[in-house]
């Protein structure tokens, strides 16, 4: 559907995924490309975090789920029979809907997923990298006298920030973003869209939103999403200016959704 | 009018339970210090506690609760070194690796467990696991600090692995997920996000186990020998705390030294497992 620059990063496949008996993604098809935002949308129920979900894998973890076809990343089937599932989630990071940093202290948080990679020999090392992490998302020069305090009591928007820099300092590929705004004010989304557009400099992005005007101003790419199917797909000015299914018009226009 | 009568009986009688309770509360913990200061008087607290002999029908006698203090710690800490890690480690099992049809099952037993009355442990330990001690090891007897730590670890294991379970549980499927999407094996992310989320509802669950075991009486007392000697080793007969003041207040006069001297054991054991408590309560209320 798109032919246009960047390079394919992400390859969807005929893929088709059953929670037990309800067909949830029907025949997708899709090429995600590098270095750009890619905006899932699409009213509630349409299937659009599933298939965000569907990319690192984490769909795994939830019983009665059922997946035919393939996701190629850099060329590889991640569902392919010799892939490791840890490895892949390592290379495709992902930032939930509500900031969800673990229980430990905002420097553990960044070190927990460099020591379970094993991407790590000295503490030295991991402290460089730690702060690195937090110097990109912004938050070092607020909490780095205070890297041992518990990362519950940063505000929603710090801690959304260090779950970004959690997923960076493992430096995948691609970085998935489920509704990442969702419990954060307008100050602090406006923020975090910021620290986006920053970000795809060096990573591929696909985010879920369903908010249309963030996919508008901030992706570069859309994909319009319903019960399962992907209506359409491409750039971004093209979805909002001139869809070329009457669906999608209806949906971004707001008669519909 | 009629249903404004009925609500204000029913506040009363409820408000006369609740007071029933602490004042009933209150009262016991008067008496045993009323009993306890008593003896402490006459007999002196340094002398109580550290004393090293218990003869109590002597001439003169002598009131020294140290070897049953060692007695009572010895137990409880071997029951807690069984316990602990076995209950710990159940509980994960039944909160994150075991399939649903099985899950049941444990939790079913684990919960009948805690139904068996402590004189039945007891008297199943005395007739099965000490002469088992004693022909293993081959020592002289069976009744020792180690037959008891056994049946104890077993009677704190129902509350240790369904407090913990219940900690475990309730770590959010975020933590969880947040781990998986970094990368992180299912061990890895027990091992480093659930337990740690899950350590002071873990921690509160040791110490209400504990509770339990160093307040044991019956199961203990049929197990453990009775000797009221300082133990060299785990595999000496002891005898603790709970099971003195059980074994000897039917023979005590009322009023006596010896009756008064049971109720300063009394008031020791209190102490213990008060401050055992309020641990638990305190990490109990650090996971909330």
């Amino acid at each position: 559907m798109v032919k246009k620059k960047g390079e394919i990063k992400i390859q969807i496949k005929d893929l088709n995924l059953y929670y037990s008996n309800f067909h949830a993604l029907k025949n997708i098809n899709m090429d995600i490309r590098a270095n750009r935002i890619t905006a899932l949308i699409g009213p509630s129920g349409c299937g659009k975090s599933t298939l965000l979900r569907t990319l690192n894998r984490i769909n795994d973890t939830i019983d009665g789920v059922r997946i035919t076809g393939e996701i190629l990343i850099n060329g590889k089937n991640i569902y392919g029979e010799d892939m490791q599932v840890d490895r892949v989630r390592k290379e495709v990071g992902m930032v939930f809907q509500r900031p969800n940093p673990f229980p430990l202290s905002i420097y553990n948080n960044i070190a927990f997923g460099l020591e379970i990679n094993r991407m790590v020999k000295s503490s030295k090392e991991t402290a460089k990298i730690v702060q690195e992490s937090l110097e990109d998302v912004l938050l070092w020069d607020d909490l780095k006298n205070n890297l041992k305090m518990s990362a519950l009591n940063l505000s929603l928007e710090q801690q959304q920030r260090l779950c970004v820099a959690r997923v960076i300092a493992i430096k995948p590929q691609i970085i998935l973003l489920d509704e990442p705004c969702s419990a954060l004010d307008p100050k602090s989304t406006t923020n975090l869209e910021e620290l986006m557009q920053e970000l795809k400099q060096k990573y591929t992005l696909v985010i879920v939103t369903h908010n249309m005007q963030q996919a508008a101003r901030l992706s570069d790419d859309t994909a319009y999403m319903f019960m399962g199917n992907l209506i359409e797909f491409n750039e971004t000015s093209i979805i909002f200016t001139n869809p070329s299914k009457k669906e999608t018009d209806d949906y971004v226009s707001g008669r519909f959704g | 009018m009629n249903s404004k009568i009925t609500d204000y009986i029913i506040e009363k009688i409820i408000f006369l339970c609740g007071i029933i309770a602490i004042v009933f509360v209150v009262l016991i913990f008067g008496f045993l210090l009323k009993e306890g200061f008593a003896f402490f008087k006459e007999y002196g607290v340094f002398n109580f506690i550290f004393g090293k002999y218990w003869y109590p029908s002597s001439n003169p006698a002598s009131y020294g609760v140290f070897s049953l203090i060692i007695g009572s710690l010895l137990v409880t800490l071997g029951a807690a070194i069984i316990a602990v890690p076995f209950g710990i480690m159940t509980a994960l099992f039944i909160a994150e690796l075991a399939p649903k049809g099985i899950r049941d099952i444990l939790k079913s037993i684990v919960e009948l467990m805690a139904a068996i009355p402590s004189v039945v442990l007891g008297f199943v330990g005395m007739v099965t696991l000490v002469p088992l001690v004693r022909s293993i090891l081959d020592i002289p007897t069976g009744l020792t600090a180690f037959s008891g730590s056994i049946v104890l670890g077993f009677m704190a294991m129902p509350t240790i692995v369904s407090i913990s379970e219940d900690a475990i549980r309730s770590v959010p499927w975020q933590y969880k997920e947040g781990a998986f999407a970094l990368g992180a094996t299912k061990w890895q992310t027990i091992r480093r996000v659930v337990l740690k989320a899950a350590m002071p509802g873990i921690i509160a669950a040791v110490m209400l186990g504990i509770g339990r075991v160093i307040g044991e009486t019956m199961a203990v007392l049929m197990v453990t020998g009775n000797a009221a000697a300082i133990p060299t080793s785990i595999f000496d007969p002891v005898r603790t705390l709970t099971a003195t003041i059980a074994a000897e207040m039917g023979e005590t006069v009322r009023g006596g030294l010896h009756y008064r001297a049971l109720f300063g054991i009394g008031l020791v054991l209190f102490t213990i497992t008060f401050l055992i408590n309020f641990i638990a309560d305190l990490f109990l209320n650090k996971k909330k």
